[in-house]
């Protein structure tokens, strides 16, 4: 949705991920670009070059923390240390909402710095709902959760994954970051219909969409965001937009990273289905 | 089944070494069927089994894994061989899982865990644990904590007896026994080279090399500051006294006993010391080497 309680009440169009190649490029050429998204965990260090580039960006784009291992489905309790380190960027950056992934990583103290699939039963929905009230308590500003890619499911699910989405997001009740390549790479690895999960979201809490690009193999789809968004996913994402409006859209590109401009060309496509999207909902409110 | 326990039982599974051929092993660690252990959560679909869906997983945490230890190691990888360090790196891993939410640290008990397993330090094992030592320090001086640095004339406080110094926290001391700081710089140059123009194995031949020509050299001392300055790490040769007397220093020790430490056994002749002293101060202090005391626990070393 554009502008809700789950964004912090923002109007963001086309965004792009903040990565290390790019650095220079933005710092000296300073393109125009509606927002970056951070990898907070990069940025959550002591001092040195990496805090130095966020500040000089900080001063000229608005920034938004995506997080990658704050692992909400783990069944152990939060990381107090992560917390503090996440609270005190959030202060520096002045993030509008943050977001990280519905998945587990860490179990017993160990991390396997992966984004590992939920059995989607009523106990994980509620203890992953828990902790992302207890994240958003902590921080102060709106989380929405990301739905993943997955290779594996579980004879303990008693649901669907976009049931459980649901459920973990009425639960703690928080805002959805909906990655549609997301949904189509889980919908072919799990033979299911990625228009089902679309139609499911419950709009109202969706606060910013993933983009992004992936690789196929003989017997599965791997989310590897290192190629351009391919149509059938641009087409869900038409499909998304009508549901829930024109929403802040952001663009993965993380591995044989292109060139700035080929990175930003590609994200600015979705410009267009955008511009339809507010068409279409400035049509309906009149 | 709980979700913890699923957890658990996932995790131990991904976390299983590769094989060989970077496969997932057919046993698990307790010596079962990794098959029944996968098929136990895991639903197979039409296209994969439960072991098979188990198992890019398992890769992928292992690529993930071994991929950010030569990003972090690709000296330490330079002086074993490729091979070796891989399977130091399983080793390692195996011993000393990731307990932190970014992979900064997974480094972190290298040395450490080295100290205690000196078979995988391979023929040159001096060698190795000073590079291994060298690349944790970058770590630390490129994003670790930056105190307030104490400006020249702070130094001037007259000497009283319990006048303490403190050095930044992203400084790091060693003494070391081969020029690993050259051999490091030497290595990554040719890593430059390497992916601009010459093949893959012209590149690793280029390293072996410049490895093979530091590791025939007789050990001596030498005594390195590691450390951060606008936002770059360098590396800075010490003379034995002087890294005496840092040493001293980050040890919490009143300056007065850090200049007897200094100079403990010290072959400098009495009447060269006071103005090697000033040098030094002068230096460390230009490079903003010395901080205020840091307040905030995090910025302690
Ligand atoms: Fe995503």
């Amino acid at each position: 949705m554009p502008a809700n309680r789950f964004n912090g009440f923002t109007d963001y169009g086309v965004g792009i991920g903040l990565r290390v190649p790019h650095y220079q490029h933005i710092l000296s050429r300073k393109p125009v670009v509606d927002w970056f998204e951070i990898i907070s965990e990069n940025y959550m260090i002591d001092g040195g070059r990496p805090l130095q580039v966020l500040d000089q960006i900080l001063d000229q784009y608005r920034v938004v923390q995506h997080g990658v291992s704050m692992y909400f489905g783990s069944a152990e309790k939060l990381n107090r240390e992560h917390l503090r380190r996440l609270k005190a960027l959030v202060k520096r950056t002045k993030t509008p909402w943050l977001s990280d992934h519905l998945c587990w990583g860490s179990v017993d103290g160990r991390y396997t710095h992966d984004l590992l699939p939920m059995p989607y039963t009523f106990e994980a929905a509620r203890i992953t709902a828990a902790k992302i009230r207890q994240v958003q308590d902590c921080v102060e500003v709106p989380v929405a959760v990301e739905n993943v890619s997955s290779y594996a499911e579980f004879h303990l699910s008693e649901m669907t994954e976009w049931e459980f989405l649901n459920e973990v997001a009425e639960g703690a009740d928080c805002g959805i970051l909906l990655d549609v390549n997301n949904i189509y790479v889980s919908s072919r690895n799990h033979s299911f219909d990625p228009y089902d999960y679309v139609n499911s979201v419950p709009a109202e809490r969706v606060a910013q969409i993933h983009i992004a690009g992936h690789s196929k193999y003989q017997k599965y789809i791997l989310d590897t965001h290192d190629h351009p968004v391919i149509d059938p996913v641009w087409k869900l994402y038409e499909r998304a937009l009508q549901r829930v409006g024109p929403t802040a859209t952001l663009l993965e590109w993380d591995d044989n990273i292109p060139s700035f401009d080929e990175v930003h060309g590609e994200a600015l496509k979705a410009t267009r289905f955008l511009a339809a999207a507010a068409t279409a909902a400035l049509a309906q409110a009149i | 089944m709980k979700l913890v326990t699923l957890q658990r039982r996932m995790a131990r599974a991904v976390m299983t070494p590769l094989t060989r051929t970077e496969r997932m092993r057919p046993r698990t660690a307790a010596g079962g069927s990794m098959r029944a252990e996968a098929a136990t959560f895991i639903k197979p679909n039409d296209r994969l089994t439960s072991f098979e869906r188990l198992e890019i997983y398992n890769r992928q945490y292992w690529f993930r894994l071994l991929s950010s230890m030569i990003e972090d190691f690709a000296g330490l990888q330079a002086v074993l061989g490729s091979e070796r360090f891989e399977q130091l790196c399983y080793a390692y891993l195996t011993d000393c899982p990731s307990r932190s939410f970014t992979l900064r640290n997974l480094g972190s008990q290298l040395t450490t865990w080295l100290k205690k397993h000196p078979r995988w330090l391979g023929a040159q094992p001096v060698l190795a644990l000073d590079m291994c030592r060298l690349e944790w320090a970058h770590i630390e001086a490129f994003d670790g904590p930056e105190a307030p640095a104490l400006a020249p004339e702070d130094l001037a406080e007259p000497g009283r007896p319990d006048f303490r110094l403190h050095l930044q926290p992203h400084l790091q001391l060693l003494s070391l026994q081969y020029p690993v700081d050259d051999l490091a710089l030497a290595i990554n140059d040719s890593a430059g080279d390497n992916s601009a123009a010459a093949s893959n194995a012209v590149g690793e031949r280029r390293k072996q090399r410049r490895v093979q020509a530091v590791a025939r050299m007789k050990p001596r001392p030498i005594f390195l500051a590691v450390y951060r300055l606008e936002n770059s790490v360098y590396y800075r040769r010490l003379q034995r006294e002087e890294y005496a007397l840092l040493a001293a220093v980050r040890r919490g020790l009143p300056l007065e006993r850090c200049l007897v430490s200094a100079f403990r056994g010290s072959a400098m002749p009495a009447e060269d010391r006071p103005a090697a002293i000033e040098e030094w101060f002068h230096n460390l202090s230009l490079l903003g080497l010395f901080c205020r005391q840091p307040e905030d626990p995090d910025l302690r070393p």
